[in-house]
């Protein structure tokens, strides 16, 4: 028989439990950070970068290079401060968010979803610094998403704790040409001429609308928003968004909305494989010429600009009712400073220049392609009537006037996204749900995230 | 291992005894830089996920204990329970596909082993191995798109009528996950297989074809009993695969659509670092951890059992 050799049994055990004694004894995230001694701190002068060498690390998304273009023209200006950047997917930067704020500090860093952020005390109380720079005095609705009760429920109110570099705008874009053919001159004024639009384009053998709606990512929640805010009022869809006590997604103009959306899968307005078109493929169809109309924000303005010159263009979602409010999903490119950051002030002292500089505004339209931050008479760069851009641009300054900005239904909690909506809608895409038990299953998985939160 | 031969005197057991520990020490000494990564790196993540499982904790702020109720919600929540179904119908594409078919192409290669052609196409069903899986996801994700190659040839053959896209139908997802893990496994099967055949005793070929046994029988009564380590080998590599896959679905469909090819590793991920739920994901992780264990030894008993 051949010789074996057989680890002792005290050895095993002896392994085992050294690996126990490696791990730690007490009880998980009892070394967490602790909130701020003295939250919204009033600062005496307003805070600057100095005259002195510093370096600033900031953690940017990979893909949006307004954010580096904004660096390189600050580090023109101040040349005594210089950048260490590092970049990733906003997929990345999701996950790492929480870890990274509190391991590896960041000075200024792109932030997904805030509340929970907050809730663990990992960014910094902005509150002073929007005093001393005057932001509290700009439009309240661009800094509103950013406000964060204590805990970061409700959000909508409260603390500042995070600034944009631009913010963005939703709404409908259409191929100009195949619009002509038609017969469609100007965009639709309500929802029954952007229906009829739809019809006409699936009778000449157009695909109606390029959407994206496969893996993780629902692109079929960008136009159910957009039904929903054509058939009821914004307020209400923000409250659920900001996660105020007892709002619900569940009402009956939100009803009227995914009923919509499912007539419009139903009359195959959508592609047939929109479950498996994801984001990339969407807007490559889009930009071939596929299809009429696409449901998506500002920041492809200045990609369509030049993708397909001329040919691209954008309107607001249509009310229900002729010369009804009219609403967007708009949400600034946030933005943070770590609660840890060594350089916390020169990063504010950035965010406010992004806002208010002349270049800086600039850069924020050229090449991010949406609104500057900042006062309401700011300076705005001159764009050629016959953009995209322009169309975008001015699309904002409407929903300014009907106070009609909405977050995105998706930013509501931290997995709404990926665990509800998106699996809900493609299964209403596979006629596997209905329009009501879609909303309260979206309601049930909501509930169940905030309270466990 | 020495053993104590009776009617030795104590003394020189005693001696015996002294030079065992010292050399046992010795021992320990040498296996301690390995024993050290594998306590590190494996024991305690271990160690610290089983922790972990028993708190509700977002991996950053205070933990609660909740005992096995993150368990429980394994059992008892329908989406976490579908994707541990997934995970073990994915076995079926995994496992069962690429042994079979690794057996037939192993037994066929090994009938034209000197010709040219069975190298070429050993090359060939190996090479799916050799790539990323990660780019083999997306390469496939291509080919079953909606204009994709796969659909292209159906409606080549007037089958225009079943085309789809194959990843993005509730009932076509998850098997058409499986043939992409079936593809990249198959190769590994067939080469192990091969290798264990080319050891079997080419006598007992002969004296069976005396004995009259044609092609089948031969393939039935001598290449599979005696291919039974190999394919023990197999079935435990692909079945671990299969319960324990992330990167294809992960690049394919993410579990898409609807949950329709959620399996248990990526659900881990999601909870872990999209909800923070790093108790629900860590009982997860030991139901997945154990359930591939459970699976696993029953078929090295198997084998062990071929070997006696």
């Amino acid at each position: 028989m051949a010789r074996r050799v057989r680890p002792s049994r005290s050895g095993a055990a002896l392994v085992i439990a050294m690996g126990l004694l490696a791990a730690a004894c007490g009880a998980p995230g009892s070394n967490s950070p602790q909130p701020e001694a003295s939250t919204a701190s009033s600062l005496s002068a307003a805070p600057a970068c100095g005259t002195a060498p510093i370096t600033l690390n900031a953690y940017f998304e990979t893909g949006f290079p307004v954010a580096k273009a904004l660096t390189t023209e600050f580090t023109k200006q101040h040349p005594n401060v210089t950048w260490n950047i590092r970049e990733d997917q906003f997929a990345v930067i999701t996950q790492n968010a929480p870890r990274v704020l509190a391991d590896n500090p960041p000075d200024l860093m792109r932030l997904p979803q805030v509340s929970e952020l907050v809730k663990d005390n990992l960014l910094k109380n902005m509150d002073g610094y929007a005093k001393a720079f005057g932001w509290d005095k700009w439009p309240a609705s661009q800094l509103e998403q950013l406000r964060m009760g204590p805990g970061g429920r409700p959000r909508g109110e409260g603390s500042l704790y995070a600034m944009g570099i631009n913010f963005s705008m939703t709404g409908v874009f259409y191929n100009k040409k195949l619009a002509e053919k038609i017969g469609l001159s100007s965009p639709p004024a309500t929802l029954a001429g952007l229906d009829d639009a739809l019809a006409k384009a699936k009778d000449a053998g157009i695909t109606p609308i390029v959407q994206f709606n496969g893996g993780a990512t629902g692109g079929l929640a960008f136009p159910l928003q957009n039904l929903m805010a054509s058939y009821g009022p914004a307020g209400p869809i923000n409250d659920w968004i900001f996660q105020k006590p007892g709002a619900t997604i569940d009402t009956p103009s939100n009803l009227q909305a995914a009923q919509h959306l499912e007539r419009w899968i139903k009359a195959g307005y959508f592609q047939k494989d929109v479950n498996a078109v994801d984001y990339a493929t969407m807007m490559s169809r889009f930009i071939d010429g596929q299809g009429l109309f696409m449901f998506d924000g500002d920041w492809e303005s200045g990609n369509l600009d030049k993708q397909m010159p001329g040919e691209a263009g954008f309107f607001l979602m249509p009310p229900a009712q002729a010369g009804g409010k009219r609403a967007a999903m708009s949400a600034p490119l946030t933005f943070g400073v770590s609660a840890r950051a060594k350089n916390a002030d020169c990063a504010a002292f950035f965010l406010d220049w992004v806002a208010t500089d002349r270049q800086a505004r600039e850069i924020g339209v050229d090449i991010g392609g949406s609104h500057p931050m900042g006062p309401a008479d700011g300076h705005m760069p001159e764009i050629a009537a016959d953009k995209v851009t322009a169309s975008t641009l001015a699309a904002g300054a409407d929903i300014a006037k009907d106070n009609g900005s909405m977050d995105f239904i998706a930013n509501a909690t931290g997995a709404i996204y990926a665990k509800s909506w998106t699996p809900q809608l493609q299964k209403m895409v596979a006629g596997q749900q209905t329009p009501q038990e879609l909303l309260k299953q979206v309601q049930a998985d909501y509930t169940r995230q905030v309270e466990g939160n | 291992m020495a053993r104590p031969i009776p009617g030795r005197s104590p003394r020189g057991r005693a001696a015996e005894a002294a030079a065992r520990s010292t050399r046992g020490w010795a021992g320990w000494l040498f296996v301690l830089p390995a024993l050290a990564f594998y306590v590190v790196f494996v024991l305690r993540p271990i160690a610290l996920t089983a922790q972990y499982s028993l708190y509700e904790w977002d991996g950053i702020g205070p933990s609660t204990w909740v005992g096995l109720a993150n368990y429980g919600r394994v059992f008892t929540d329908p989406e976490l329970f579908d994707s541990l179904v997934n995970a073990v119908k994915l076995i079926v594409f995994f496992s069962a596909i690429p042994v079979v078919l690794g057996l037939a192409i192993a037994a066929t290669i090994r009938r034209i082993a000197a010709s040219r052609l069975a190298l070429v196409a050993r090359t060939v069903i190996f090479l799916p191995q050799v790539i990323p899986l990660v780019a083999a996801g997306i390469a496939w994700s291509w080919l079953l798109s909606s204009t994709g190659v796969v659909n292209q040839f159906l409606t080549l053959l007037g089958l225009g009528r079943v085309t789809r896209a194959w990843l993005g139908d509730f009932a076509t997802a998850l098997p058409a996950v499986g043939m992409i893990g079936a593809w990249v496994l198959l190769g590994l099967c067939t080469l192990l297989l091969l290798a264990g055949m080319s050891k079997i005793d080419v006598a007992l070929y002969e004296a069976a074809r005396l004995d009259g046994a044609g092609a089948w029988r031969e393939f039935v009564s001598i290449t599979v009993p005696s291919l039974r380590q190999e394919i023990a080998v197999c079935v435990t590599v692909t079945v671990i695969a299969a319960l324990a896959s992330f990167d294809i679905i992960y690049i394919s469909t993410q579990g898409g659509p609807g949950n329709a090819t959620m399996v248990p590793g990526l659900q881990i991920y999601y909870l872990a670092f999209s909800e923070r739920q790093i108790g629900m994901a860590s009982a997860l992780a030991m139901v997945l951890m154990l359930l591939v264990i459970a699976c696993a030894l029953p078929i090295q008993w198997f084998t062990k059992d071929g070997n006696r």
